[in-house]
């Protein structure tokens, strides 16, 4: 005997940079599904015209985060049943960063301030260096361990409300990005970094409102990586004073 | 909109701030237990350079800290950015230097 079928009502937005508006489809609801399934089924059975983003479809490549009802979510590890109000679904582009098209947010700017932010690799040593050993246990390691699981999805950056308010802030990611640097022994250009993340759109002006913490689907603290990098930079600038 | 330098200015003087503050709390509590009267207070801090420097330095604080907080409002909920964004932090600070400093000067040595 078969059920009767259950729909979803899932309003999608629609448009490109210029402007758009919300648009919903009638969606089947199955007992197990993920929020990428049905932005998928929507593509595949409605509206073959609909544009997103995803890659791996597991939660390690970080392309498919969409805004859903209202929160910022890696859509293939979001269950519909965790989400779903009253058997409707909003799904949006991440919010703080331009759109491409629909559902695909253009993520330069995430990633431009990444590198503004020194989130690259300084190295000390070249290949032909024999390879150095790390102790695990220090405080530093474990701090730089902390942020490495960081896949670069921009839920944090979508999350944070400074980064709504003040556009050149370079946000959580980037920032925990440099901190993680900061206690890697293998990174070479402290000062570099510390300049890097000290300027107007800077560490310091995170008010730790702690949404990214909150919503890193990987469960990493970007808000306390920010006040580290915080702490750093004082530390940084009373030290260089006394060494003038 | 803040980098390290206001960062620090705005620490800094919250640090100096918490013990006035106190201090500030308690006086006035203290004032009015036994119904000090006006003539009783002034009796008190005029010429007195220990209350000058208490609220001189509370004033100093408070419109460095209120200034540099109000323009990260200002940029992020009205998006006062650049010459206007200084002008504002400027303006801010000083204007409040001078209400405090008029306040001061007028319960110690005017």
């Amino acid at each position: 005997m078969s059920k009767p079928e259950q729909t979803l009502d899932v309003t999608v937005w629609r448009g490109t940079a210029a402007g758009g508006e919300l648009e919903t489809h009638k969606v089947p609801a199955h007992d197990n599904q993920t929020v990428l399934d049905v932005v998928s089924w929507i593509q595949h059975h409605s509206d073959p015209t609909l544009t997103y983003r995803f890659a791996c479809r597991v939660g390690m490549c970080g392309s498919c985060a969409m805004m859903v009802n209202g929160i910022p979510r890696w859509t293939c590890r979001t269950h519909v049943g965790k989400v779903v109000d009253e058997g409707k679904l909003t799904i949006e582009p991440l919010r703080n960063l331009p759109v491409i098209k629909d559902l695909a947010a253009d993520m330069d700017a995430f990633f431009d301030k990444w590198v503004a932010a020194e989130g690259l690799h300084h190295p000390t040593q070249s290949r032909q260096d024999p390879i150095e050993p790390i102790d695990a246990t220090t405080p530093a390691r474990k701090q730089a361990n902390a942020g490495i699981e960081c896949i670069n999805c921009a839920v944090c950056y979508a999350a944070c409300d400074t980064v709504a308010g003040n556009p050149e802030y370079l946000g959580p990611a980037a920032l925990q990005r440099a901190w993680t640097l900061l206690n890697d022994t293998r990174d070479g250009a402290r000062a570099t970094i510390l300049d890097a993340v000290s300027g107007a759109g800077g560490c310091h002006n995170c008010h730790s409102m702690g949404s990214c913490t909150q919503y890193c689907p990987n469960e990493l603290d970007p808000m306390s990586a920010i006040a580290g990098v915080k702490r750093e930079t004082v530390r940084h600038a009373l030290l260089r004073r006394k060494d003038a | 909109m803040l980098d390290l330098r206001l960062y620090m200015a705005q620490r800094l003087s919250a640090l100096i701030m918490a013990p006035l503050v106190l201090g500030h709390i308690a006086v006035m509590i203290y004032a009015i237990q036994g119904g000090l009267s006006v003539a009783e207070i002034l009796g008190r801090t005029q010429g007195s350079a220990f209350w000058f420097a208490f609220y001189g330095l509370f004033v100093l604080a408070v419109s460095v800290h209120a200034a540099i907080g109000l323009r990260v409002i200002a940029h992020e909920w009205v998006g006062l950015r650049g010459m206007a964004l200084s002008l504002f932090t400027w303006a801010t600070g000083l204007g409040l230097f001078t209400l405090g400093a008029r306040a001061v000067w007028a319960v110690t040595f005017a």
